[in-house]
């Protein structure tokens, strides 16, 4: 019997040392990114608060085991009240750029700023406070509606989600829903199309009252009408937070402050659309792509459905 | 003995259907029959060998017994010759039990492995076949639970339970009958501790089943929480919400904890109690046993034989007892696994009526159709389809432009009219040979872990490298993949990141050139792409249009110009339909819709 199980163990042995070691792997990773040293720490939600101007200072960042940076000298401002827009091309780093930001990595060269504070001196749950961060993927977590648009902040009351649903242009489809915003929500999102989990994942964003609004490609699944509508919404009642907005549509982008154009980590042009479409070639190309001359205001203006009509017909002539 | 905090859990979570599950799970084995009998015969020889060993060691020890009383009394000695055939015999009895035990054992475990095999297979068949909406509200974690825990859990369950089962049985019954022959009396005494044995293992199994069917619906539920904080990292972390997954693992976990740990301990304490109720039945025997030896009514090898009984009697008592937990076990799992097999599928498919090749003809007959029975998203919607002609479908976000393409795909059924294709209605055809019509190419991009040319092949499997090539040119993907290391070998990764998004949609391109299906299904929608890539999509998917019936979720202004229908959806409903000029002169919703989107212009400042 003993010499039984003294067998079944050195049997069972190996395999808990296996899988021990493979737990222990991942145990023993740890985060680079930490709270700094809370004799450094800058806080200051507690007096004066935060205003949210965000300055990227000569940053250069690369992945950890890649050998050409993602980005490259990136420097800007963005203040509160102000819209800043960032327009690139596929995989020129846009996304990279907003994720330094929350500190999701940190940057290799050079600093990011908010309110001229290094950001890696803030405590890491205060700066992500002042962040409302819509990411580009599907992200919105098995549950309810409301437990999702709360996800900041759970404590928060029901007017603020409301008010945060109202902004992102989500009521319409919530309220049709037989339970509203008791509605549940399946892992990841997918019981919802891509347009209201675009929403629902700005409301979420909204509902914390960052100071810092970043918008990494968010609107893509968004008609036109809906987006448009909700960045007015956007510019109304979150007019003292800094946007900063990730797109590749240009009507998406067209009105910002400042447009920034990112090619392959580097900034090629910056300045309004108006400015760029005379400075920035690649802007410009970008433009071409999706807006018709007439629309781009390169030439007469005329009434806005004529001169959309106008562009349909030379956009059906390309063909 | 259930605890003092035993009582805490809803009574819901014992084991549902325990007799129905097992029936259903030897159905489901009675494919192996065969090798299942000629196992089960293996061990029972196997254990009636095993049985006879202690009775035929005895006849030697009471041999040697009366060897040693003839020499003392001197008339006599022990016979050695006798002794020694009798443990010849002994030692062939014993290997040949263990010849056939190692051969059940072989193929019982065959039987586990291809069960499981199959189960594997079918829940992945499964999954094809199972309506979108179940997808739609039950998490992956859950049914990837299912496919590995839960077989696995029954595989080494199934194996176990069935062996010890039926060796335990003979055992007893073999055992029972080998006693009563040596000693009725002592027999009488060793079954006393019967009852004894049976409480102890209805009370502690009783308490043991319900927390192994909880602790694998737990498991099930902690691997989808795994999953989403592990996509769901970024906004995790930016929300400030690490604190909080945590927490919320951790209740999950914690209660995996205590149904694990309850499920554990009561199975556990199954042995150390057997164990006793066995050595009071041995101290019982031996004592009883001297008396009768000193009385003279049995021999001393009868008692030694006995001694053993009474340890192989006990000893099948508590296997049954785990064979009972793993059964538990066993059904618990099999259950999860037949739940999943049994889910409502699509409904059953028809007999494709023999046809000529499809043309393409596509016609909506006052269709009405919402996703849950009293929410009605169409309302009556017709329209008829030529071959060869685009549909344009435009309207704002959410409006239901997928829901009527999810419907001409028959992914869900209409609830009132119909839909044909070459006036043949879908629910007539096999769902196959409909989709065979489709090609689709969406936002989504869906690409698979292999070389580009499996990737693109995948429209057509049996499409030879050349064709590859011809619909990758013509798809204009050919340029960028020569460009690739490697070329058309070149692997994608697990989620294709390592080709751009706008790469991506022209292979998906490519892949539906090489279908060749008279209808496609295109969402044009290309915001992730850069602007070079995302004319040559619309170039390769104007290439693609050309001859087919397209539905095309439209957001280019040619596409929707150039459209023979626009249907125009608001609301989940289908407001307005005709051409471009048309829908403009009418000045309603689509006019708005339209102008909303240029009225845009620098001049707004």
């Amino acid at each position: 019997m003993s010499f039984m199980i003294i067998t079944m163990i050195s049997v069972m042995l190996p395999r808990a040392d296996v899988a021990a070691e493979r737990v222990q792997e991942v145990l023993a990773t740890h985060s680079s990114i930490e709270d700094p040293d809370p004799a450094a720490q800058v806080t200051r939600e507690k007096g004066e608060g935060w205003r949210g101007v965000v300055s990227y200072n000569d940053v250069t960042f690369a992945y950890p085991d890649s050998d050409a940076p993602t980005l490259e000298h990136v420097s800007f401002t963005a203040e509160p009240g102000k819209t800043t827009a960032i327009i690139g091309s596929t995989g020129c780093g846009k996304s990279t750029l907003v994720q330094l930001l929350p500190r999701l990595y940190d940057v290799t060269e050079g600093s990011i700023t908010l309110d001229g504070v290094d950001v890696r001196s803030i405590g890491l749950e205060e700066l992500r406070r002042q962040i409302g961060y819509v990411p580009q993927k599907r992200m919105l977590f098995s549950g309810t509606i409301e437990s999702n648009i709360k996800y900041g902040d759970p404590a928060m009351s029901d007017d603020d989600m409301r008010a945060a649903a109202e902004i992102a242009q989500a009521t319409e489809f919530i309220d049709g829903k037989p339970d509203g915003y008791q509605s549940p929500i399946a892992q990841g999102g997918s019981n919802v199309s891509g347009g209201q989990n675009q929403r629902l994942s700005i409301a979420r964003a909204l509902a914390i009252h960052p100071k810092v609004l970043v918008f990494d490609d968010s609107f893509s699944a968004l008609d036109y009408k809906t987006d448009s509508v909700l960045r007015a919404k956007i510019a109304e009642q979150a007019s003292d937070a800094a946007v900063i907005i990730v797109a590749q549509r240009i009507a998406t982008i067209m009105h910002a402050e400042e447009i920034l154009v990112l090619d392959e980590g580097r900034i090629v042009g910056r300045g309004t659309h108006e400015e760029l479409l005379r400075s920035c070639p690649e802007y410009l190309e970008i433009a071409k792509s999706q807006l018709s001359p007439a629309e781009l205001g390169l030439e007469e203006e005329g009434g806005a459905q004529a001169s959309a009509a106008g562009a349909a017909d030379e956009k059906g002539g390309e063909r | 003995m259930p605890g003092p905090m035993g009582h805490r859990g809803p009574a819901a979570e014992r084991a549902k259907d325990f007799k129905g599950t097992l029936k259903k799970l030897i159905r489901y084995i009675a494919h192996e029959r065969i090798a299942l009998i000629v196992a089960i015969a293996c061990a029972v020889i196997s254990v009636v060998f095993n049985v006879v060993g202690p009775r035929v060691l005895g006849e030697a020890t009471t041999e040697l017994f009366n060897g040693i009383a003839a020499k003392v009394a001197g008339t006599g000695g022990i016979d050695f010759g006798r002794i020694g055939f009798i443990l010849a015999s002994l030692l062939c009895l014993y290997v040949t039990a263990a010849g056939f035990n190692f051969l059940q054992g072989w193929l019982m475990t065959g039987i586990t492995q291809r069960v499981c095999y199959r189960m594997r297979r079918e829940i992945i068949e499964k999954v094809d076949r199972m309506p979108l909406g179940y997808f739609e509200t039950n998490s992956v974690g859950d049914v990837l639970s299912r496919i590995t825990n839960d077989v696995d859990t029954l595989g080494q369950s199934l194996n176990q339970s069935v062996t010890q089962l039926i060796t335990s049985v003979t055992q007893i019954i073999g055992v029972t009958v080998m006693m009563v022959s040596v000693s009725a009396v002592l027999a009488g005494i060793t079954f006393l501790t019967i009852p004894v044995s049976l409480v102890l293992v209805v009370v502690v199994v009783g308490s043991s089943q319900r927390y192994f069917r909880r602790q694998q619906t737990l498991l099930g539920r902690v691997d989808g929480l795994i999953e989403e904080s592990f996509s769901g990292q970024s906004v995790i972390k930016v929300f400030n919400r690490e604190a909080r997954a945590v927490a919320d693992f951790d209740v999950d976990n914690q209660r995996l904890y205590e149904s694990g740990w309850k499920s554990q301990f009561f199975s556990g304490l199954m042995q150390p109690l057997m164990n006793f109720v066995a050595n009071l039945a041995y101290v019982a025997v031996v004592i009883v046993g001297a008396f009768l030896a000193v009385a003279g009514t049995i021999t001393l090898g009868d008692i030694q034989a006995f001694m053993q009984y009474v340890r192989n009697f006990t000893q099948p008592i508590t296997q049954l007892s785990q064979v009972s937990n793993m059964l538990q076990q066993l059904s618990a799992a099999a259950e999860r696994v037949f739940e999943f097999l049994d889910e409502a599928e699509e409904g059953p498919d028809a007999e494709t009526p023999a046809l000529p090749a499809c043309k393409g003809a596509v016609s909506f007959d006052h269709v009405r159709f919402g996703y849950v029975p009293n929410k009605t998203i169409i309302h009556d919607f017709s329209c008829n389809v030529e071959p060869g002609q685009t549909v344009a479908i435009v309207g704002p976000t959410g409006a239901g432009k997928t829901t009527l393409m999810k419907l001409l795909m028959r992914f869900y059924d209409v609830n009132a009219g119909s839909i044909t294709v070459d006036g043949v209605d879908l629910r007539d055809y096999a769902r196959d040979d409909l989709r065979r019509n489709f090609a689709m190419v969406l936002q989504d991009t869906w690409l698979f872990k292999g070389s580009v040319l499996e990737n693109i092949r995948y429209g057509r499997a049996d499409a030879t490298d050349d064709e590859v090539r011809a619909a990758a040119r013509a798809a204009l993907a050919d340029h960028f993949i020569q460009t690739l290391p490697g070329g058309y070998g070149f692997e994608l990764n697990e989620d294709a990141s390592n080709v751009s998004q706008g790469q991506k949609q022209l292979l998906t391109i490519a892949r539906a050139f090489i279908a060749d299906r008279p209808i496609l299904i295109l969402d044009e929608a290309t915001s992730n792409v850069d602007t070079r890539t995302e004319e040559r999509i619309q170039a390769a998917m104007d290439a693609l249009m050309q001859g087919r019936t397209s539905f095309v979720i439209a957001h280019r202004l040619s596409t929707i110009r150039n459209a023979d229908v626009i249907l125009v959806l608001k609301d989940g409903d289908i407001v307005e339909k005709g051409t471009h000029e048309e829908l403009l002169a009418a000045g309603g919703f689509y006019a708005e819709l339209y102008n909303s989107q240029f009225a845009e212009g620098p001049e707004e400042e």
